[in-house]
């Protein structure tokens, strides 16, 4: 089962290798795995999207509880959360695709934030799988480049994640 | 230079002095280890003082061998100090080692100088990314302002909860610069507390299902070592009048000479402790991680149902390869010491019907004997040697080992009685452990007697080791078992790769009596059975040598009871 798991850590140099390097080392997967500093510029918070049966997954929370960099872990999907990943496409955009690919941005609720003649770079904002159905509702081959940042993730209401 | 500091004067001392400082705040009494560039101004410090004693090894390997074998003797922090590139890298098998038994250690590795980092520098290697894998935490000191806190946090972090390896790496030019000292009293780490009073309410929940058990089995392992908690175990072993295995890692926690106690259990392990840690109907697990050699094929292992207990500092030692009914999480000497506190209240109402006919079932098992061996042949067998190294040794000596058949005789046949007197390397089985370790282990002890049980390919793994004990004149007594062969591999490949001995056949072996004389030490060649007793009576009588013992023992022996690979724990071949 998917899993997106917070986590929080000293935002220390080798950290995120440390993090990294247990999943490879124990053969966790990882689907996506987003960090950077917060307000706090001691720490960093990660957000990593794994599969595992749950039992991989207590794991998981385990593993990382007991690397000394992190802070504090919490599995977002045991509880009600909110992800959000942003994808950048550039989309081949002439003739009468121009018009086309502008719908589309919109219907989607992307923005076009960089124009030539020959092509639009688009920003899209959403969970993942609305990212995969921007990309299947446009013309394959119309899509010249994409870039994903992975999920980020945080938790609906009073949860909350923090020293 | 100095500076006003809250009206005081401070001295502005060295990235390198600090460090040795640092080392005598935390009373380290030995540092193992080896010179070298990246470690100049270091060495120049422990040079200039006396407080803070060196050994030198021949090899780095052996450098931190050493400190961990001093480690697992006492309840101190072993210390080893390398230098950068392939200092560091000969250490890393060492460190690997203390990582997989989980011993405190804090090693200390020069490193290229900062502005050099990541050129390719001559000995450059990035150590910290290296050592990674297998160290509890490790550290890259950038400034000189952060060394003594770093230090501290190292210590801090090696000894506390689950313990193990810290590598502390210093670049060369942070040694030289200069910084005010002061070490600090306390650490405290938001990111790093770990558990300590176990659950009240946990303990309670086990207690109950301990009084109902019909089949009830005690299993522990290394943390009870560790954990020095061997006295707490042996009262409420006796307490329950339950059966009691210990590990590899945990013999000595539980005395091997009780009735109550039914050996060791795994892959090589009693017949009646695997039968019984097979069929109890509860188990209570203390410091211990279910591991593949110890319960063998999970999935057999779960054929038979049972409630587990299980009692460790780590929680991620709990439901890693076997679901736990009862988690406690908790230091181990204090979860036992509430176990007892509990159960003083009043008398458990144990099922004493059933524990009757469980125990009848046990020694019907342990009539099995199932470490009998032919003692009637004409050539020496490596049991032999260990039952007459027990007696001869009053069963009180400590006891190293490499890796392989010998390492598994010595825990079968030496009965342990004390904690901290069998020190091998259980998790990742490291030959050319046994020798250094054995020199840490007679440094912190330089009137007991130390016994390193080896083999002949095993012991050349660290062999140069020898001219350390020469330097420092060190008593310990080399016990070979020479089969001429690696015996484990030789026995896997007997049974399971149909007699094809690939390379496991130690061909051109040196005449390890003028070995052990060259470097000055006592060699003894014994062949006879007979002879094996007088020998090891001359051995430990001379107490200021060592001596290596090269016994020519029987090539075809095997370990038994043995249960192979994938296989459940009552699937054992026996003899």
């Amino acid at each position: 089962m998917r899993h997106i798991i917070s986590v929080l850590l000293e935002n220390e140099a080798g950290a995120l290798s440390r993090v990294s390097g247990l999943f490879s080392a124990r053969g966790y997967n990882i689907e996506s795995l987003t960090v950077a500093p917060t307000e706090d510029a001691t720490l960093s918070r990660m957000t990593i999207v794994t599969t595992g049966s749950d039992e991989v997954i207590e794991q998981i929370t385990k593993q990382l509880n007991k690397l000394i960099d992190v802070v504090k872990v919490i599995d977002l999907s045991d509880g009600d959360h909110i992800e959000r990943e942003l994808m950048l496409v550039k989309v081949r955009a002439v003739g009468r695709e121009r018009e086309e690919m502008k719908r589309m941005a919109d219907i989607f609720r992307g923005r076009i934030i960089d124009v030539t003649d020959r092509d639009y770079t688009i920003e899209l904002t959403g969970t993942g799988s609305k990212l995969d159905a921007f990309l299947k509702a446009i013309d394959a081959a119309a899509i010249l480049e994409t870039v994903r940042t992975g999920a980020s993730g945080i938790g609906r209401g009073d949860r909350v994640l923090r020293v | 230079m100095f500076l006003l500091f809250f009206g005081r004067v401070m001295a502005m001392i060295t990235g390198a002095e600090i460090v040795v400082r640092c080392l005598q705040e935390e009373g380290v009494e030995y540092v193992f280890g080896y010179p070298g560039g990246a470690v100049l101004f270091l060495y120049d410090e422990l040079f200039k003082q006396n407080k803070v004693k060196h050994i030198l090894v021949r090899h780095e390997q052996g450098a931190v061998h050493a400190a961990d074998g001093y480690s697992r003797s006492t309840e101190k922090i072993g210390v080893a100090l390398v230098t950068s590139g392939p200092g560091v890298t000969n250490a890393v098998t060492g460190i690997a080692t203390a990582y997989m038994d989980s011993i405190p250690q804090v090693i200390i590795t020069g490193q290229v100088p900062t502005h050099a980092i990541g050129q390719d520098a001559f000995q450059e290697c990035d150590t910290v990314g290296i050592t990674r894998p297998c160290v509890k935490h490790n550290f890259l000191v950038k400034d000189v302002k952060d060394i003594a806190v770093t230090m501290k946090k190292a210590f801090y972090i090696a000894a506390t909860g689950r313990p193990g390896p810290v590598v502390v790496d210093i670049p060369k030019d942070v040694t030289s610069h200069k910084a005010e000292f002061s070490y600090p009293a306390t650490i405290a780490m938001r990111s790093y507390n770990p558990v300590t009073k176990g659950h009240a309410g946990q303990i309670r929940k086990a207690i109950q299902v301990l009084a109902g058990a019909k089949r009830p089995m005690i299993y522990t392992g290394g943390g009870v070592i560790l954990g020095n908690a061997a006295a707490e175990l042996t009262q409420l072993v006796r307490t329950l009048g339950f059966p009691c295995t210990n590990t590899l890692m945990g013999l000595g926690a539980y005395p091997a000479t009780d009735r109550q106690f039914v050996g060791m259990l795994g892959m090589h392990g009693t017949y009646e402790a695997n039968m019984a840690m097979q069929h109890c109907d509860v188990l209570l697990a203390i410091g211990a991680r279910f591991d593949d050699r110890v319960i063998g094929n999970p999935r057999h292992f779960f054929e038979e149902p049972r409630t587990i207990i299980h009692v460790d500092v780590d929680p991620s030692s709990i439901s890693k390869r076997v679901k736990v009914d009862v988690p406690i999480v908790g230091n181990v000497r204090d979860v036992l010491r509430e176990f007892i506190r509990q159960m003083e209240g009043g008398k458990l109402p144990l099922d004493q019907e059933a524990l009757r006919t469980w125990w009848t079932q046990i020694e019907l098992w342990r009539g099995r004997d199932c470490l009998k061996y032919d003692r009637s042949g004409t050539l020496i067998k490596p049991q032999f040697v260990i039952e007459k190294l027990y007696e001869v040794t009053r069963g009180d000596a400590f006891v190293t080992s490499d890796v392989g058949q010998h390492q598994m005789w010595a825990a079968q046949f030496y009965k342990f009685t004390k904690p901290r007197r069998w020190i091998n390397s259980g998790g990742l089985g490291t030959m050319g452990f046994g020798l250094p370790a054995a020199m840490g282990v007679q440094l912190a002890h330089p009137r007991a007697a130390v016994a390193c049980v080896t083999g002949e390919a095993s012991i050349q793994m660290c062999i140069q080791e020898l001219s350390t004990c020469k330097q420092y004149r060190l008593p310990i007594k080399i016990v070979t078992l020479n089969n001429k062969y690696m015996g484990m591999v030789r026995q896997w490949q007997e049974f399971f790769h149909g007699n094809r001995y690939a390379e496991s056949y130690m061909d051109a072996l040196p005449d390890f009596v003028k070995l052990a004389e060259s470097y000055g030490h006592v060699g003894m060649k014994i062949e006879k059975p007979a002879d094996v007793e007088p020998a090891l009576k001359e051995a430990f009588s001379r107490k200021k040598e060592l001596v290596f013992l090269d016994f020519i023992t029987d090539q075809t022996e095997n370990v038994f009871p043995m249960v192979p690979g994938g296989k459940g724990l009552s699937e054992m071949i026996l003899v």
